[in-house]
């Protein structure tokens, strides 16, 4: 009797959960409870990074430390260029009325040692709703696009990856702007592009970016870069292959990226966000 | 047996959170799809042995609990646990008193259960991504059943000097 009415609240737990939102509450009050139990695990490899980093030799942490202000001279070289350039992109857009890019904010968010399960590409991060982080929260790496956050508890968030075999990004190619959609596959090395005709002006090494129509990524990421294009007769697609631009796999550190991009927003809203 | 349940529920939280923290340890990938059903286990054990202080309640809860972990749909784990905590209670008397190959026998049908539930919801609820790999796990928890028992034994049987098993 018991085990028939226990059964029956779990079937209508995961009917009300299956379009996701209402038992979020009762998701994120577990959530908080057992997030103890995700620190204890992550503990481990938080120790051995830190102990790595305080037992380096003072030789290595020098060659790192010349490493980095060498790279940063090289970036901030390539940003004196990029300032200009977004300032110009932003009186010309300006100019066209059209809606305004504004710089996305970002937030450093590390990924926990936590396994969810083999089969999916679910990550768990250590920023919640607390920091700001909200259900479809875009992701990214120093290379591209990793992810977004499905569910946001208060001090820990999960989140899909782009290679999730149930995951989907629109996506462009930067070098025509040709429109489509890059699906996981659920291997981390693999994204798919199901969608393009047989005679699709798409080459190997094309760069893909995020298109930003979804509405939920940032435009302008990169996602990934083809791998493969073979057009199959025997089908109206081709099959286009494609390798994420993120490290999926071997990062620890992902960005939590807000986007103020306003999708069709009015055009006295996108100038004043465009004089700023 | 001088009021026995209130010093039964700390083993029962210890050992379920240190199931809970094996479920979702980082393993290579090789090994992950070998990674037991540690919250199956250790409900089936306290289902046999404890019946009358530990139910369905506690495993539907812990089922919660693992779903929230786990990041899957909110009740699968808990539907899962439920049936096959019911079949387990069917049988506790008998299991109990089993020998450990029988016993081991037995706890394969019940994780077998358990594992089908799973792959049911995720069939119905159109979640991708399932190969023959999820089998592999109820093999493996089949195989680590007896190191369990004896485990969880220590950890109840010490706080219990009469010791009926």
């Amino acid at each position: 009797m018991r085990c028939v009415l226990l059964a029956f609240v779990s079937i209508v737990f995961m009917m009300l959960d299956f379009r996701a939102g209402h038992l979020d509450s009762i998701r994120h009050s577990l959530s908080l409870m057992l997030h103890p139990v995700r620190i204890v695990v992550d503990l481990p490899f938080v120790a051995v990074h830190w102990l790595g980093e305080s037992i380096a030799q003072r030789r290595e942490l020098l060659a790192e430390n010349r490493h980095l202000q060498n790279e940063k001279l090289e970036t901030s070289a390539r940003l004196q260029r990029f300032d200009a350039l977004q300032a110009e992109n932003r009186r010309l857009r300006a100019l066209m009325e059209s809606s305004a890019r504004v710089a996305d904010r970002v937030l450093v968010s590390e990924i926990m040692a936590v396994d969810l399960d083999p089969l999916r590409h679910r990550i768990v991060i250590n920023k919640g709703t607390v920091h700001g982080a909200y259900r479809g929260q875009p992701l990214l790496d120093a290379n591209g696009i990793v992810g977004q956050i499905t569910h946001a508890s208060p001090v820990s968030s999960e989140a899909v990856l782009i290679s999730d075999a149930s995951h989907a990004v629109p996506v462009e190619v930067n070098r025509n702007g040709l429109r489509t959609i890059a699906v996981g596959t659920g291997d981390a090395g693999k994204l798919s592009l199901p969608f393009l005709p047989n005679n699709a002006d798409i080459v190997i090494g094309d760069l893909l970016i995020s298109s930003g129509l979804g509405g939920n990524f940032p435009p302008g990421y990169p996602v990934g870069s083809v791998t493969q294009v073979s057009p199959d007769p025997s089908s109206s697609f081709a099959t286009v292959l494609a390798r994420p631009a993120a490290a999926l796999n071997r990062n620890r550190e992902v960005l939590l990226v807000w986007s103020t991009t306003e999708v069709g927003s009015p055009p006295s809203e996108a100038k004043e966000i465009a004089e700023r | 047996m001088s009021e026995p349940s209130s010093r039964i529920w700390p083993t029962v939280l210890v050992s379920v959170v240190g199931a809970l923290i094996l479920t979702v340890l980082p393993l290579p990938q090789w090994l992950q799809p070998w990674r037991p059903s540690w919250i199956a286990l250790v409900m089936i054990y306290w289902l046999i042995y404890e019946p009358r202080r530990i139910g369905l309640m506690t495993a539907w809860l812990t089922g919660l609990c693992l779903d929230t972990l786990r990041g899957v749909l909110l009740g699968q784990h808990a539907l899962a646990l439920t049936i096959m905590g019911f079949v387990a209670m069917q049988f506790h008397l008998r299991v109990r008193v089993f020998p450990m190959g029988q016993q081991t026998a037995t706890v394969f049908m019940l994780v077998a259960i358990y594992e089908f539930m799973l792959f049911w919801v995720d069939g119905v609820s159109g979640e991708p991504g399932s190969d023959w790999r999820r089998w592999l796990s109820v093999l493996a928890s089949t195989a680590v059943w007896p190191p369990v028992t004896t485990v969880l034994h220590r950890m109840r049987l010490v706080r219990e000097p009469a010791g009926e098993v």
